[in-house]
């Protein structure tokens, strides 16, 4: 098509967690300076930004979030555009950087995705979120987040048999993988005990099923592959980027125990790549709830349908199996936290990190290929990327 | 959330008679109401269809924790109902119990009060679904 290859030439992100200390402006420019800082740029070379972010103007009041960052990273003039897709915000927001840079419209380009949600209260903070899905015909008449992943996982356990112990398998696994990352709100294992007896939020879900409230940034710095080495010794390529649509509502759609628009994503995405599943040694995925990690690696591929339960309570997506793929090394969202807007960036550079040999306790021997799968709402939008360690 | 008299008002028809519309091209039906065939796209016509309220779960929840409006009423049952003229809707289950609903059960949509606004905010009203006897 003509379109440049393009490389990843820094990744950052804060810790994420509870920052009472700190407000938006602050995370998402720490974030920033980081990413810069690791591709060694002075700031002088940047010449766009994309800022991936849900709902600041609900949750602390801001809107108009893309000239707040250029302003405070002390880039103007440079244009910086928020994009908004609800929880595959960041993912968006790389997608746009991405492609930016590939049409040549730019050469140097800063990706970030922040959220700011904790100085509001967790009922606050749920009705906003509660926006991702369709108003009109799903909140207002009582539903919520939770309770719509709940009417996934009861489809998914009726039409596969699956129990909640498969379910609390990918929240324990993410925990003790999240208890490897320095990064991650909660460095903390637990038990499929613990998970099952835990306080139900919508039955069969609990809340150790459920990713919590967040405040986070990430960042990363994209360059035309070809000038990649001059930067950073050891880029990621991007090797792929897909994006689909589905409906807003979670009743419009064909199936409920799987997400259509992140099996398109993701067969989009294997061709771009000319990969398929079996190529991916770590996974990103999108695991608000835990229900929604076991359909992502099926949607992703790496399992049959209505396998991924078994092959989860199987240890099959841990790190260091040598089986088949290293899910969640970050912790997820469920560990490491979700800062919504965050999460598609955060799953951008811990993918980084792995094919770099960066992620520390965590890394995934020999990881060459990655893939991040990042969605909006109950899956009305859904990314999907795939990144290579260059020379690989 | 809390919606103005306006927005409210102007989904009445929707929410009180289950009113929607069907595709007289490919006779899909819609409730919500779409203004838009996705499969016929600018071939569709569309027309009002008024629908019977019937239909079977498809899937359930319980939620334990409610957002604004509902607090007074958690535990309560929420359902992806299938009509029985192919479309799927969201709505509470009344009269019932995590126990007493399966995926299948016949049911039937109810005018019941949805939320209230706070003390003196609006009351709003719609459809919710209950058990019908086999």
């Amino acid at each position: 098509m003509g379109m440049r290859k393009v490389a990843i030439i820094g990744a950052g992100m804060t810790k994420f967690g509870e920052h009472w200390d700190r407000g938006f402006r602050d995370l998402v420019i720490e974030a920033g300076i980081k990413a810069i800082e690791d591709a060694k740029l002075t700031g002088n070379e940047i010449s766009a930004g994309y800022v991936g972010t849900m709902a600041p103007g609900s949750l602390v009041g801001q809107e108009h979030a893309g000239a707040l960052i250029a302003d405070y990273m002390g880039l103007n003039p440079v244009p910086i555009t928020r994009v908004e897709g609800a929880c595959a915000s960041g993912s968006l927001a790389l997608r746009q950087g991405m492609m930016a840079v590939a049409s040549g419209m730019h050469d140097i380009v800063v990706v970030g995705g922040v959220e700011k949600m904790t100085d509001l209260s967790t009922a606050d903070v749920s009705e906003i979120l509660g926006g991702a899905g369709d108003q009109e015909w799903e909140l207002f008449n009582g539903i919520t987040f939770p309770g719509l992943y709940a009417m996934m996982a009861r489809r998914y356990m009726h039409e596969y048999g699956a129990g909640p112990e498969m379910l609390a398998a990918a929240a324990v696994k993410n925990h003790r993988n999240g208890a490897m990352n320095p990064y991650a709100q909660f460095q903390k294992e637990i038990t499929l005990t613990d998970v099952l007896n835990s306080k139900t939020v919508a039955d069969p879900l609990k809340v150790l099923d459920c990713s919590p409230i967040t405040d986070g940034a990430a960042a990363v710095v994209l360059a035309p592959l070809d000038k990649a080495k001059d930067y950073m010794k050891n880029p990621v390529e991007i090797v792929a980027s897909a994006q689909a649509s589905g409906t807003l509502a979670l009743h419009d759609r064909p199936t409920l125990s799987g997400i259509p628009a992140a099996q398109i994503a993701a067969q989009k995405a294997y061709a771009q790549a000319g990969m398929a599943p079996q190529d991916i040694d770590v996974a990103e995925v999108h695991d608000c709830f835990t229900i929604a990690e076991l359909m992502a690696i099926e949607d992703l591929g790496f399992f049959p349908r209505g396998e991924g339960g078994k092959a989860t309570l199987e240890g099959k997506t841990a790190i260091g199996n040598g089986r088949v793929v290293a899910v969640n090394t970050s912790g997820g969202l469920k560990a490491a936290g979700h800062p919504v807007g965050a999460t598609g960036i955060k799953q951008a550079v811990e993918i980084t990190w792995q094919l770099r040999g960066q992620a520390g306790k965590r890394q995934v021997p020999d990881a060459e290929i990655g893939l991040s799968h990042n969605v909006g709402g109950s899956g009305a939008t859904a990314v999907v990327h795939i990144y290579r360690k260059v020379g690989a | 959330m809390k919606e103005s008299v306006s927005l409210t008002w102007r989904r009445i028809p929707e929410r009180y008679r289950i009113l929607g519309t069907v595709c007289k091209n490919c006779d899909a039906y819609f409730f919500p109401l779409r203004q838009v065939c996705p499969k016929c796209r600018r071939k569709g016509r569309i027309e009002p269809h008024k629908f019977s309220g019937r239909g079977t779960v498809y899937s359930f929840t319980e939620i334990h924790s409610g957002p604004a409006g509902f607090e007074s009423q958690v535990p309560y049952v929420m359902a992806i109902v299938e009509l029985e003229e192919g479309p799927r809707c969201t709505g509470q289950v009344v009269d019932a119990k995590l126990e007493d609903v399966k995926i299948g059960d016949p049911v039937e949509a109810v005018f019941r009060q949805i939320q209230v606004d706070g003390d003196e905010g609006l009351i709003h009203y719609g459809f919710k679904f209950r058990k019908v006897k086999q």
